[in-house]
């Protein structure tokens, strides 16, 4: 790990004249089990590392009639430990006791799960100067990508690694951002970027700006969510592929249903073909298995990881029957 | 697929790579340089702790400083550099070995501390972060020649081979039982799952922890 010039940061508006105009400057630490790795492995060399956690007040799960509102520096514990998440997030709760182990858990925040870097073996060494590091080419193109994307077209084959992810875009939920403007709201529909918008990073942040909050709609009334997460490992392992599901069923009929797949794609995935299949339908096992089928309709997988086209099927299969029933 | 690209970020500026000639090389730092010596004075500007005023220095940052260190119930003043994690810091400088750096990527549970009641990887976590935090290692765990109830429970139940991982282990398993001294299996399973032994002696770890919960219900 290169040394940097560590910054306590100690208000939210402080931060953006902390960080500079390249990510090569100034990053934010949170938890920092994300970041302090791509230190070590040389995939982030920052002169300098804001830190947030000096920051106070950004550690909250706040509840009120519009839904739930997760300061940024919450940790994944805390959002796990949560009885309202647990009692009304069952998509969320599950989501997040899946990642990775009580350490990780304990350290990590929420804000910092969904902004995770890619976790490609390719990235995270030295020796490969992938598309992401500002290189001129994906190595999991005609190299090993066992663990890449079977959906988008490049030109770089990551996966997004966050389990948190996908049960929030499922949620409907709304990232709030502070930058030199002041502060601003966006979808998590609309904060992850495809590579070809922006190869060097996933979502919509620029270098001087930070999440503060995650804010969670409450769900209909008759919806029901799950999370599924198939890994190699039964702890501290990525997703191979897993799925965040809330529909709406009403007398055996869905009526709405929001399904994001992670682990198959450089953002978390909303399965759009599927959700508009099962719309308005009565929900039969050959729906569900129409629906599966629609979920992977866009797939183009590599030639060593088709096994997740197997798994995203299934993982919707089952999903739908459950949450139907 | 037009729909998925969404809101275009902008270009990153084209800034010069790498972060030349800011690499920190002062001789006392290396390891190597002498074992746990402190050597240079540090400028009481580039001290970590202190007030929360944003002064300029503040928002510059600081490369190096000294951090007190609340290890076992003992403070110690260390001498780190921004990037020195908690294991290193404990390890390198204050010889408080317990804490084992393996896969160093927070990935194994080696490392395991307990800091402020919490599992944390110490590998993953800076020094300057742990600054005034309790730090718990398993040097801390026997009172004296007293072994704590689970040092006993592992020796009783074999649940170490080439014991590697056993601080780790031990570690996790005393944040377990102090939040819940009556645990079922599962319970066990998942509160050692960020812990990795590659001799596989999962079996007899997991039975030391629910023997010691025994013992340790029973006031032992």
């Amino acid at each position: 790990m290169r040394n940097f010039s560590y910054v306590n940061a100690t208000s939210i508006e402080q931060v953006p004249s902390l960080l500079g105009r390249s990510w090569d400057d100034a990053v934010v630490m949170a938890g920092g089990t994300d970041l302090v790795g791509e230190m070590k492995d040389y995939a982030a060399v920052p002169k300098r590392v804001v830190n947030l956690k000096s920051i106070e007040g950004l550690d909250y799960i706040r509840q009120d009639d519009a839904g739930l509102r997760i300061g940024a520096l919450t940790t994944l514990t805390d959002v796990l430990e949560n009885s309202a998440v647990s009692q009304e997030l069952p998509v969320l709760h599950q989501a997040v006791s899946v990642i990775a182990s009580p350490q990780i858990r304990n350290m990590a925040t929420l804000a910092g799960n969904i902004l995770q870097r890619p976790r490609c073996w390719y990235y995270r060494s030295e020796d490969f100067p992938c598309l992401k590091k500002g290189g001129a080419r994906c190595y999991a193109v005609g190299g090993v990508n066992t663990y890449h994307a079977i959906f988008g077209s490049g030109p770089s084959y990551i996966v997004h690694p966050s389990d948190a992810a996908p049960a929030l875009m499922a949620l409907g939920a709304t990232v709030h951002v502070h930058g030199p403007r002041g502060g601003d709201e966006v979808l998590m529909d609309d904060f992850f970027t495809m590579p070809e918008m922006n190869i060097r990073r996933e979502n919509i942040l620029r270098p001087n700006e930070i999440v503060t909050e995650i804010s969670i709609p409450k769900p209909e009334a008759n919806s029901k969510g799950m999370y599924l997460k198939v890994r190699e490992r039964e702890s501290i392992d990525f997703a191979l592929v897993s799925l965040a599901a809330q529909m709406t069923v009403v007398n055996g009929t869905c009526e709405r249903a929001s399904l994001v797949l992670g682990g198959v794609a450089p953002i978390p995935w909303r399965a759009v073909e599927a959700e508009d299949y099962l719309r308005g339908r009565r929900i039969t096992e050959a729906r569900a298995e129409s629906a599966a089928e629609a979920a992977v309709e866009d797939a183009a997988p590599m030639p060593h990881n088709g096994y997740k086209v197997e798994i995203a099927k299934n993982l919707v299969k089952q999903a739908v029957r459950a949450l139907a029933s | 697929m037009a729909d998925r690209k969404q809101k275009a970020a902008p270009e990153e500026p084209k800034a010069a790579q790498g972060n030349g000639g800011t690499r920190f090389t002062r001789r006392g730092f290396l390891k190597g340089a002498g074992a746990g010596a402190v050597t240079a004075a540090v400028a009481p500007a580039m001290l970590v702790s202190g007030a929360r005023t944003a002064s300029a220095q503040e928002a510059e940052g600081v490369m190096a400083g000294t951090v007190t260190l609340d290890v076992n119930g003992q403070t110690h003043n260390v001498e780190v550099e921004a990037r020195t994690t908690l294991a290193d810091a404990l390890r390198d400088r204050l010889e408080i070995t317990g804490p084992k750096v393996v896969c160093d990527r927070g990935e194994c549970g080696a490392c395991t501390v307990v800091m402020d009641g919490k599992l944390v990887f110490s590998c993953m976590t800076l020094a300057m972060d742990a600054q005034g935090r309790k730090i718990e290692t398993v040097e801390g765990l026997a009172d004296g020649d007293n072994l704590h109830p689970l040092q006993e429970a592992f020796i009783e139940k074999d649940a170490l081979m080439c014991g590697f991982c056993t601080p780790g282990f031990l570690m996790s398993s005393k944040e377990l039982l102090d939040a819940n001294n009556n645990p079922t299996p599962e319970e066990v399973r998942e509160g050692l799952s960020g812990n990795i032994c590659r001799c596989g002696t999962y079996p007899h770890v997991f039975e030391a922890v629910m023997s010691a919960a025994e013992k340790m219900r029973k006031g032992g």
